[in-house]
């Protein structure tokens, strides 16, 4: 048996209207409350009125002042949106990682394939190569990353869940290390990169949510366009390629697009961890094992967790910040734990 | 062997300097005696010598046999006040950041990740440190060679306390209490000629991810002896270097801006591209201020220099009232 995911399994192939409403639901809620709330407080009836006079053809006076508004439109929303951006890419890279490799443990991080997009963001940070190259060679570069592990357990260990893992563990331990070698050797240009490793959302503005966007649109389709074909690969090679599905090409379609995203992601905020993994598996461990529904929930809910988790950076200790790859752990791991423990008392 | 030969043909070299007044000991504590020392114009060193001498960096207590002639600094900031006190010349080896004074001897060791075997290498009787990343001290103690460690420093007494240790350390108590002496009044008259930076509101910037400091901190301290009002205290963490969100900055508008990262590839004009910053009355009437790097993190004798940097911003930036 390759992997530990149960193929038999009947599971509901479409996501129920119910379902749908509660994800759009929590996504709307936590976008709002990350509006609302802030390191400074803002009247919450003005934060209203001034999105609705966004609206084309709306207009109406939001009482707010000019730092206010601001500080609305160009450091609070481009942030939340970030948020969700990465959240959103992250979730599902994973989900797409954990089907094509058949390994519920299969996660960007993991995988080694954040710590080969940091190297690659890195060399170019160093060099001094403008912005606009940095996505391309993290994408590169994690690419490389998960190309070497996944080659790596294949010679080494067979095709056990552990040895991918443990694989991926020590192809990200050798980019991490080759990355520290440079930023010791050039510490003064590589500061920025110190604090971007820990993951930062802190300096977002709209030029870098329109760049993520951009690779993340992309990317994203492609993985929902795949789901289905994900299901099948589920069954095994021989069924799959029975079916007429051509096995190769959608695993290298998945790796290449789920690479991308969290290439994109990993450029513009820094390593933020434990997203991949939590949500897809909280979403499996509800809805069962389809693709079908795991991908557009990931998606949404992936969202709504970066959402609420920078929301906690930035308010926790405000007007200090707390670096968002702590919140995301401290609130990932115990809930994860607690929908572990529920699932199994139920069924 | 060597390593005797060489100290004992250096010994005979500065024979002048060796020891003549009996073998007392002199603590690293605030002086009191060196007025005696230098009742004559101008520093001298053969009145100051008193080995063997105990001192203490705060913590631990090193008792140097003989004045120390080939001394190591990992430390910009004892490198500066070994060469201030008139210890330049026993010094053989300072690391790659201790770039003032011009003629210090730069080598490529490193005071952050700091190699045992390279430091010994330079076979020194005394190294001084800022940063002990866990057993250096220890190393250096089972070789026997002594070592002071002096870490930031928590306000300018501290700085004085340094400043008179290495002095006591290396022969030069007289020398140490005169630029202490020095350091005191070229502060006071900076501050007697300084009100207008009182109440005038900033924002320090540690890195371009809104890390700043506090007033707990001692470059938040400098800012302080002006009266002027740090926007970073409310978000203090106790480590004296929170990070700050944008949008409170953005919120706190900010008089002036100081920047201690334009060393660092932050540059004054790109401020105004940060996201809600352009219309931040700071960034409008560019009332920002690069600081050199080396002055934003030491705390030897050049503060005096980072604090009259931040009195004429604070003159010349302050809002007109």
């Amino acid at each position: 048996m390759i992997g530990s995911e149960p193929t038999t399994e009947v599971a509901p192939a479409r996501i129920g209207r119910k379902r749908w409403l509660v994800a759009t639901g929590v996504l709307l809620v936590s976008t709002g409350l990350a509006l609302l709330v802030g390191s400074v407080s803002i009247d919450p009836v003005g934060i209203g009125r001034a999105l609705l006079d966004r609206i084309p053809f709306v207009d109406v006076s939001s009482g707010l002042s000019d730092v206010e508004t601001r500080l609305l439109f160009e450091i609070r929303l481009p942030r939340v949106v970030m948020g969700g951006l990465v959240g959103a890419v992250l979730a599902v890279a994973g989900a797409g990682y954990q089907g094509v490799f058949r390994n519920p443990l299969a996660d960007p991080y993991l995988l080694g394939v954040a710590a080969g997009a940091g190297l690659g963001a890195t060399l170019i940070i160093g060099i001094g190569a403008g912005s606009v190259l940095v996505p391309p060679i993290a994408f590169l570069g994690g690419m490389v990353a998960v190309g070497s592990t996944y080659l790596l357990s294949r010679t080494v260990g067979g095709r056990t869940t552990t040895s991918l893992i443990l694989a991926g563990v020590a192809v990200a331990a050798f980019a991490t290390a080759v990355q520290t070698y440079l930023l010791q050797r050039s510490y003064d240009t590589l500061r920025e990169v110190y604090s971007w490793i820990l993951g930062r959302l802190v300096t977002v503005g709209w030029g870098e949510v329109l760049t993520l966007a951009a690779y993340a649109s992309v990317a994203l389709t492609a993985l929902v366009l795949l789901r289905r074909l994900l299901d099948v690969l589920g069954l095994g090679d021989e069924e799959a390629s029975a079916l007429g599905v051509e096995v190769l090409k959608v695993r290298r379609a998945v790796v290449v697009s789920a690479t991308l995203a969290t290439a994109a992601a990993v450029s513009v905020s820094g390593l933020i961890g434990f997203v991949g993994i939590i949500v897809p598996h909280t979403i499996r461990l509800i809805t069962g094992w389809s693709y079908r529904v795991i991908i557009p929930l990931s998606l949404v809910y992936g969202a709504a967790f970066l959402i609420l988790a920078d929301l906690g950076a930035r308010t926790l200790v405000a007007p200090a910040e707390l670096p968002i790859g702590v919140v995301t752990a401290a609130l990932g791991a115990p809930f994860f734990l607690v929908v572990l423990r529920n699932m199994r008392g139920s069924s | 062997m060597r390593r005797i030969a060489i100290l004992a043909a250096l010994l005979i070299a500065l024979g002048a300097c060796a020891t003549s007044e009996g073998g007392s000991t002199t603590t690293g504590g605030p002086t009191t005696e060196p007025a005696e020392a230098t009742t004559t114009a101008g520093p001298t060193t053969t009145a100051d010598t008193g080995f063997p001498v105990t001192v203490s960096d705060g913590v631990n207590e090193v008792t140097l046999a003989t004045r120390p002639e080939s001394i190591v600094s990992l430390s910009s900031t004892a490198t500066e006040m070994l060469f201030a006190v008139g210890a330049g010349e026993q010094v053989v080896a300072v690391d790659e950041f201790s770039t003032v004074p011009d003629g210090a001897p730069v080598t490529d060791l490193s005071g952050f990740t700091p190699n045992l075997e390279a430091i010994l290498g330079y076979e020194p009787d005394l190294v001084v440190i800022s940063f002990d990343p866990g057993d250096l001290q220890a190393g250096l103690a089972a070789v026997d060679v002594p070592s002071l460690l002096l870490p930031t420093a928590t306000d300018l007494e501290d700085s004085y306390r340094q400043l008179e240790v290495i002095g006591a350390a290396t022969g030069h108590v007289g020398e140490a209490a005169e630029v202490v002496a020095n350091m005191q009044s070229d502060i006071e008259a900076i501050l007697a000629s300084a009100t207008p930076a009182e109440g005038v509101t900033f924002y320090h910037e540690v890195d371009p991810t809104f890390y700043s400091a506090t007033s707990a901190s001692f470059i938040g301290q400098m800012y302080g002896l002006l009266g002027m009002v740090n926007i970073a205290d409310e978000a203090d963490d106790g480590t004296g270097f929170p990070q700050l969100s944008s949008e409170y900055i953005v919120s706190q508008d900010p008089n002036i801006i100081f920047l201690a990262d334009v060393d660092f590839g932050v540059a004054p004009e790109s401020l105004a591209e940060r996201p809600g910053w352009d219309g931040m009355t700071a960034v409008q009437n560019q009332a920002i201020v690069g600081l050199d790097s080396y002055l934003a993190s030491n705390w030897g004798p050049s503060v005096v220099d980072l604090l009259e940097t931040i009195a004429d911003s604070a003159a010349e930036m302050a809002p007109a009232s």
